[in-house]
C-alpha cells in the first residue's frame, strides 16, 4: 500500500498540487453557481424525514406502557434510576419524609464530606472540602448544589458498579477488550448533547435520563483505566504467583487488583469529573441542580446569576478533583512505602472522625439551624451584582478590542468559509469533498465523504450542516493555531509548562457551561461567541498534545541540530514540528471532535444552524423530529471528519510511525 | 502445623552422590513456539536447523529433545547464553510454559499429564521458584510476601506468619519483616524471593538467573548464601545461569545448552577438562583450570623408577588445593582411592596446569 502510493506519487504531480487544483476549481465553480441547489430550510420548516422522526417519537411515547421492551425493561430501569436519585436527593437536598428539610442538613453533609476528605485524602483537602461546601451555602445555592451532587454521586456509583467489573473483564480477556474498545471510543467521541434527546424518548425527561446520559459519558474512563491497570500487572510478578500455584481468582484478588489500585483510583477521579460536567449539561433535559440555574440565566442573558452558579460548579469540580487526587496520591504513597501510619493510630483516627461526622449529621437532622443554611449570610447577591457590573464594564471598556477581534475573525475567516460552503450547490461540495478525501486519504475516505454528504442531504439539513461545518472549521483552525503556538512554547520551556498546565487542566475539568458566561458577557449572543466557547473548550487538549509531541522529540536529535548550528526558528520548523507531526495531527482530530461536541452549546448562545435546531427540538414539540435529525447530522459530520482526518494522518504519517 | 520446620530437614551427607535416587527425570523434552508447533516433533522437520525451521514453518524450537535427570539433594546447573532456551527449559518443568513433547517425571510420575487442581497442588507443595526480576508484590510487607505461597495454599494466618518469620531469619533478613520491597536493595529483594520459595518447603527449587540483575559483589554474596542454604536445608536445586563461573561454583553437575539443544552434561571438572566440542571449549577457555580440575585429570601412571614414599591425596582433590603439597613434596605424590594406587602427580604436571597458557592445548 505504502509502496504503491509512493510509486503513484512519482508518476503523477504531487497530491497537494492536485488537491490545490480541486480547491481552485471548486471556488471557480462556486463563483458561477453561487446560491444554486444549496437546499436551505427555514427555522420552522420541516421535511418528510423530520415529520417521520417526530411521528416515530410519538409512537414510542404512545406505546411506553404497552410495549414489552418498555414494560419489562426500560420502565424498570427508569424507575430504579429515578428512585435512586430521588433517594439521594431526599437525603441531602430535597424536603422529604414529611419534613420541611432533607434528612441531613448542611452541617451534616459538610461534616461527612470533610470526614471522607480527611480519611481518604489529607488535612489540606479536608479544609478545602469544608470551605467549598460552606461556600455553596454562602452563594445561596445550597439546594441546587446538593441536587447536582446527588445526581453526580448516583451516576458515579452506578458507573463504578458497572464499569469496574467490565474493566476487570476487559483487562483479563483480549477478546472482550477488542469488542469493548471501539464502543468506548464511540461513547467518548459522540457529542454529548446529541444523545440527550433520544434518551428522553426512552427514559422521559428527568433524573433517569440525566443519570443515563451522565453514565454514558462517565463510564468509559472507569472501564478503560481499570482494564489498563489489570493489564499492566508486571508479568514477572504474575509468573511468580503462578509458580506458587495460585488459582485464577487468587491471581485477580491478591495480585492484579491490588497492583491496579492506583490506576483504578485515577479512573474514579476521571469518572467523577466527567459525571459532574455531564450532570450540569443534563440540565437541558431538566436534570435538577446548578446546571439548570446556569441554563435559565443563559437563556435570559442574566450574566450575574449564571456566573454565581458557574462559580459553585467550579468550586465543586475543584473540591471533587482535589479530594480524589489526594486519595490516589495516598494510594500511591501506600504502594511505595507501605501503609500510612500505624494500624492502631489509624483505627483511632477513623473512629474519632466518624464519630464527629455522626454528631454533625445528628445535629443537622434535629435542629433547623444546622439543617437549613442560614439565609442572612448571602454572598451570592454580591457575586451576582459584581459579575453584572464587571460584565457591563468589560463590554463598555473592551468593546473596541472585542469587536475588533470579532469583526476580524468574522470577515476574514467565518464569512468566506460560510459563503463557500453555504453558497455552493450540494453536489459540488460532495464532489469536491470526495475528490479531496480521495487525494489526501484514499478510496475508503472518499467513500465515507460521499456517503456522509448523502446522509446530510437525506436528513434534510444540508444547508444548516454546511453553516455549522463552516464555524466548526474556523474554530478548529483557531484551536490548531493556539495548539501549535502554545504547545511548542510549552514543549520547549519547562517554565511555561509549569505556568500553563494548571490553566489548561482547569479549562479541561471545568464544565463547559461555566466559561460560556464570561464569553457571553464579552461578545454578546452571536455565532462568534459560540466559536470562542468551542475554542476555549477544545484548545487545552490540542495544546497538551502538541506540547507532548514536542517534548517527545529525542533530546539527542535536538542536541545534534543545535550542534550543527541550527537557530531557534530552524530548530522548531525543521526538527521539532516535523518530528511531532503525529502528535499534531492527533491534536487536530481531537480538537475537531471537541469543537463539534460544543455545537449544541453554541446553539444556546447565538449560533444558528444545527446547534439551534437541536436546542429548538428540546423546547418545541413540533420541532422534535427536526431536533433529532440535527443531532444525527452532527454525528454524521463528526464521524465523517474524524474518519477522513485519521486516514489522511495515517497516510501522511506512515514514514514516521503513528503513536 | 502443616509445614515442617527447617530443623526437621534431612541434611545432605556429601554433595554429588551418584548413588542417590533420581527426583526429576526429563525425557525427550521439546518446546516449539509458533502456530503449528505440535506438528513438528516426530517429523523430518524436527531435524532442521534453527534458521531453516523458522523459514519452513515460522516456528522456533526453544528446547530440542533435551533429556537429563536430577538426583535428590543435587545442585543441577543449566547454562547457556541468552536465547539458548535455558529459561524455557526450566519453565517447562513446572509448566509455566507448556512443553510441546516429552516427559517430566517427578518421582517416576509424569507431571505433564497434570491439569487444574493437581497442577496447582504440585506447584504449591513440591516446587518452588526464584525469578530473575524477583516478582515480589509491592503492596505487601516482606513478611506477607514470604508468606504468600502459604496463604494461597490456605495456611492459617498465625501459622504462615510464624513460618515466614523462620525462613526470613534463615536468609538473613530478620528485622526487615515490616519493610516493603521497594525499600530494599536488589540483593535483599532477592533474599525475599528466595525466602518466599523456601517458605513452602518445596522438594525442588528452581532458580531462573536469580542473580543476573545484581551487581557483582552482591552476586558473589548471594552465591555463597545459596551454597550455605544448600548445606543447611539440602534441597534439590535446578539453577539457570549464563555465567560460567557461577555454574562452576554452584553446580554439582552442569548442563550446557545451545540453540535449544543439550551440548554437554557433566561435573564442572568434566566440562572444563573434557569439553564436548569447540563451542564448550571456547566457553571454558578463560577458566583457571587449576581451580576446577582435580588430580584425576593430571595424574599419570607410576613409572617403575618413581619413588612411592610420597604423601597420598584423593583423586577428587582440586589441583590448586594440592599444589602446595605436590610442590613441596620433592617427589611424586600418590593419588589413592580406597587404598588403591591410581597414579602419581609431580610438580611438572601441576606447573603445566597452573602456568600453562590458559590451559589451552
Amino acid at each position: 500500500m505504502v509502496a504503491l502510493s509512493t510509486t503513484v506519487t512519482r508518476r503523477f504531480p504531487p497530491r497537494k498540487y492536485v488537491a490545490g487544483v480541486v480547491v481552485v476549481a471548486w471556488i471557480l465553480l462556486w463563483a458561477v453557481l453561487n446560491g444554486r441547489d444549496t437546499l436551505p430550510l427555514g427555522g420552522a420548516q420541516l421535511t418528510t424525514v423530520h415529520t417521520r422522526l417526530g411521528e416515530a417519537a410519538d409512537v414510542i411515547d404512545a406505546n411506553r406502557n404497552s410495549n414489552p421492551l418498555f414494560l419489562y425493561l426500560v420502565n424498570y430501569i427508569r424507575l430504579f434510576l429515578d428512585t435512586a436519585v430521588t433517594f439521594v436527593q431526599a437525603l441531602i437536598s430535597q424536603p422529604s419524609f414529611g419534613r420541611p428539610v432533607p434528612l441531613v442538613g448542611w452541617l451534616g453533609v459538610t461534616g461527612v464530606a470533610t470526614a471522607i476528605a480527611y480519611l481518604y485524602g489529607n488535612r489540606k483537602v479536608a479544609v478545602l472540602t469544608a470551605a467549598g461546601f460552606a461556600s455553596f451555602g454562602l452563594l445561596g445555592l445550597w439546594e441546587e448544589s446538593m441536587d447536582t451532587l446527588a445526581l453526580t454521586l448516583t451516576a458515579v456509583v452506578l458507573s463504578l458498579v458497572v464499569g469496574i467489573p467490565l474493566g476487570v473483564w476487559a483487562g483479563l480477556s483480549d477478546r472482550f477488550n477488542r469488542i469493548v474498545t471501539p464502543v468506548l471510543d464511540f461513547m467518548q467521541t459522540m457529542p454529548t448533547f446529541v444523545y440527550l434527546a433520544p434518551l428522553t424518548l426512552f427514559f422521559l425527561i428527568g433524573p433517569a435520563s440525566a443519570t443515563v446520559a451522565t453514565m454514558i459519558y462517565a463510564i468509559p474512563p472507569a472501564i478503560r483505566l481499570t482494564a489498563h491497570g489489570i493489564r499492566q500487572t508486571p508479568p514477572a510478578t504474575l509468573e511468580a504467583a503462578e509458580s506458587l500455584g495460585v488459582t485464577g481468582g487468587q491471581a485477580l484478588r491478591k495480585v492484579r487488583l491490588p497492583l491496579a489500585k492506583r490506576t483504578i483510583v485515577v479512573g474514579i477521579n476521571q469518572t467523577i469529573m466527567a459525571a459532574l460536567s455531564m450532570a450540569t449539561i443534563a440540565a437541558l433535559i431538566d436534570a435538577p441542580g446548578l446546571g439548570k440555574t446556569v441554563l435559565k440565566a443563559l437563556q435570559t442573558l442574566d450574566v450575574g446569576t449564571a456566573f454565581n452558579a458557574g462559580l459553585a460548579i467550579v468550586i465543586m469540580a475543584i473540591v471533587l478533583d482535589r479530594v480524589t487526587s489526594a486519595a490516589s496520591r495516598r494510594v500511591e504513597i501506600a504502594h511505595r512505602t507501605g501503609r500510612v501510619g500505624r494500624p492502631l493510630l489509624r483505627r483511632v483516627e477513623i473512629t474519632v472522625t466518624a464519630a464527629v461526622a455522626a454528631v454533625l449529621v445528628y445535629l443537622s437532622h434535629t435542629y433547623v439551624w444546622a439543617a437549613e443554611f442560614p439565609g442572612d449570610a448571602d454572598l451570592g447577591s454580591y457575586v451576582r451584582r459584581g459579575a453584572d457590573a464587571a460584565s457591563a464594564w468589560a463590554q463598555d471598556a473592551l468593546v473596541a478590542y472585542t469587536n475588533g477581534l470579532k469583526n476580524f475573525i468574522t470577515s476574514a475567516l467565518l464569512n468566506p468559509f460560510e459563503a463557500l460552503l453555504g453558497g455552493s450547490p450540494w453536489w459540488l461540495i460532495a464532489l469536491a469533498a470526495a475528490a479531496l478525501a480521495l487525494l489526501l486519504a484514499g478510496v475508503r475516505a472518499a467513500l465515507t465523504a460521499a456517503v456522509g454528504c448523502g446522509l446530510l442531504v437525506a436528513l434534510g439539513l444540508w444547508h444548516d450542516s454546511m453553516v455549522t461545518l463552516a464555524s466548526t472549521l474556523v474554530a478548529t483552525l483557531l484551536v490548531m493555531v493556539l495548539g501549535v503556538v502554545l504547545g511548542v512554547w510549552m514543549g520547549r520551556s519547562d517554565r511555561v509548562d509549569r505556568v500553563l498546565r494548571p490553566v489548561l487542566d482547569a479549562g479541561q475539568t471545568m464544565p463547559a457551561f461555566v466559561y460560556l458566561v464570561p464569553i457571553l458577557g464579552l461578545f454578546g449572543a452571536t455565532r462568534f461567541t459560540a466559536i470562542i466557547a468551542a475554542v476555549v473548550f477544545a484548545a487545552p487538549v490540542s495544546v497538551k498534545l502538541v506540547a507532548e509531541g514536542v517534548r517527545g522529540v529525542p533530546h539527542t536529535v535536538v542536541e545534534a541540530a543545535t550542534a550543527g548550528g541550527a537557530g531557534t526558528w530552524q530548530l522548531i520548523s525543521k526538527v521539532q514540528l516535523p518530528m511531532a507531526r503525529a502528535a499534531i495531527t492527533l491534536a487536530a482530530s481531537q480538537g475537531l471532535i471537541y469543537v463539534l461536541s460544543m455545537v449544541v452549546v453554541g446553539g444556546l448562545v447565538g449560533a444558528g444552524a444545527l446547534g439551534y435546531d437541536v436546542v429548538a427540538g428540546f423546547s418545541q414539540y413540533q420541532l422534535r423530529g427536526k431536533g433529532l435529525a440535527a443531532g444525527l447530522a452532527i454525528v454524521v459530520l463528526g464521524i465523517m471528519l474524524d474518519r477522513i482526518m485519521r486516514a489522511a494522518a495515517a497516510r501522511a504519517g506512515s514514514p514516521t510511525a503513528s503513536r | 502445623m502443616t509445614v515442617p520446620s527447617v530443623a526437621e530437614q534431612e541434611r545432605p551427607t556429601t554433595a554429588p552422590g551418584g548413588d542417590r535416587p533420581t527426583v526429576l527425570d526429563v525425557r525427550g523434552l521439546w518446546k516449539v513456539f509458533g502456530q503449528r508447533a505440535d506438528r513438528i516433533v516426530g517429523t523430518p522437520l524436527a531435524a532442521l536447523g534453527r534458521a531453516e525451521l523458522k523459514r519452513e514453518t515460522g516456528c522456533v524450537a526453544a528446547v530440542r529433545d533435551v533429556s537429563f535427570s536430577v538426583r535428590r539433594g543435587e545442585v543441577f546447573v543449566v547454562m547457556g547464553l541468552s536465547g539458548s532456551g535455558k529459561s524455557t527449559l526450566v519453565r517447562c518443568l513446572n509448566r509455566l510454559v507448556e512443553p510441546t513433547a516429552g516427559e517430566v517425571l517427578l518421582d517416576g510420575e509424569d507431571v505433564l499429564g497434570y491439569a487444574g487442581r493437581r497442577l496447582r497442588e504440585l506447584r504449591r507443595h513440591r516446587f518452588g521458584m526464584v525469578f530473575q526480576h524477583f516478582g515480589l508484590l509491592p503492596h505487601r510487607r516482606v513478611l506477607d510476601n514470604v508468606a504468600f505461597g502459604l496463604e494461597i495454599r490456605g495456611v492459617k494466618k498465625a501459622d504462615r506468619l510464624a513460618r515466614a518469620q523462620e525462613v526470613l531469619e534463615l536468609v538473613g533478613l530478620a528485622g526487615f519483616e515490616g519493610s516493603y520491597p521497594d525499600q530494599l536493595s536488589g540483593g535483599m529483594q532477592q533474599r525475599v524471593g528466595l525466602a518466599r520459595a523456601l517458605a513452602v518447603d518445596p522438594e525442588v527449587l528452581f532458580f531462573d538467573e536469580p542473580f543476573s540483575a545484581l551487581d557483582p559483589l552482591i552476586r558473589r554474596e548471594m552465591q555463597n548464601e545459596v551454597i550455605r542454604l544448600h548445606h543447611e536445608v539440602g534441597k534439590t536445586m535446578i539453577f539457570i545461569t549464563h555465567d560460567l563461573s557461577e555454574a562452576l561454583k554452584l553446580g554439582d553437575r552442569i548442563l550446557i545448552m545451545r540453540d535449544g539443544e543439550l551440548v554437554q552434561m557433566g561435573t564442572p571438572d568434566e566440562v572444563v577438562g573434557a569439553p564436548a566440542d569447540d563451542y564448550v571449549r571456547d566457553f571454558v577457555s578463560d577458566v583457571p583450570r587449576s581451580d576446577v580440575l582435580t588430580l584425576r585429570w593430571i595424574m599419570r601412571d607410576a613409572a617403575p623408577d618413581d619413588p612411592l614414599d610420597g604423601p597420598e591425596l584423593s583423586p577428587d582433590t582440586v589441583i590448586r588445593d594440592a599444589a602446595r603439597t605436590v610442590l613441596s613434596a620433592g617427589r611424586p605424590v600418590k593419588v589413592v582411592r580406597d587404598g588403591t594406587l591410581l597414579g602419581v602427580v609431580t610438580a611438572a604436571e601441576v606447573l603445566e596446569v597452573i602456568a600453562g597458557p590458559g590451559g589451552r592445548d
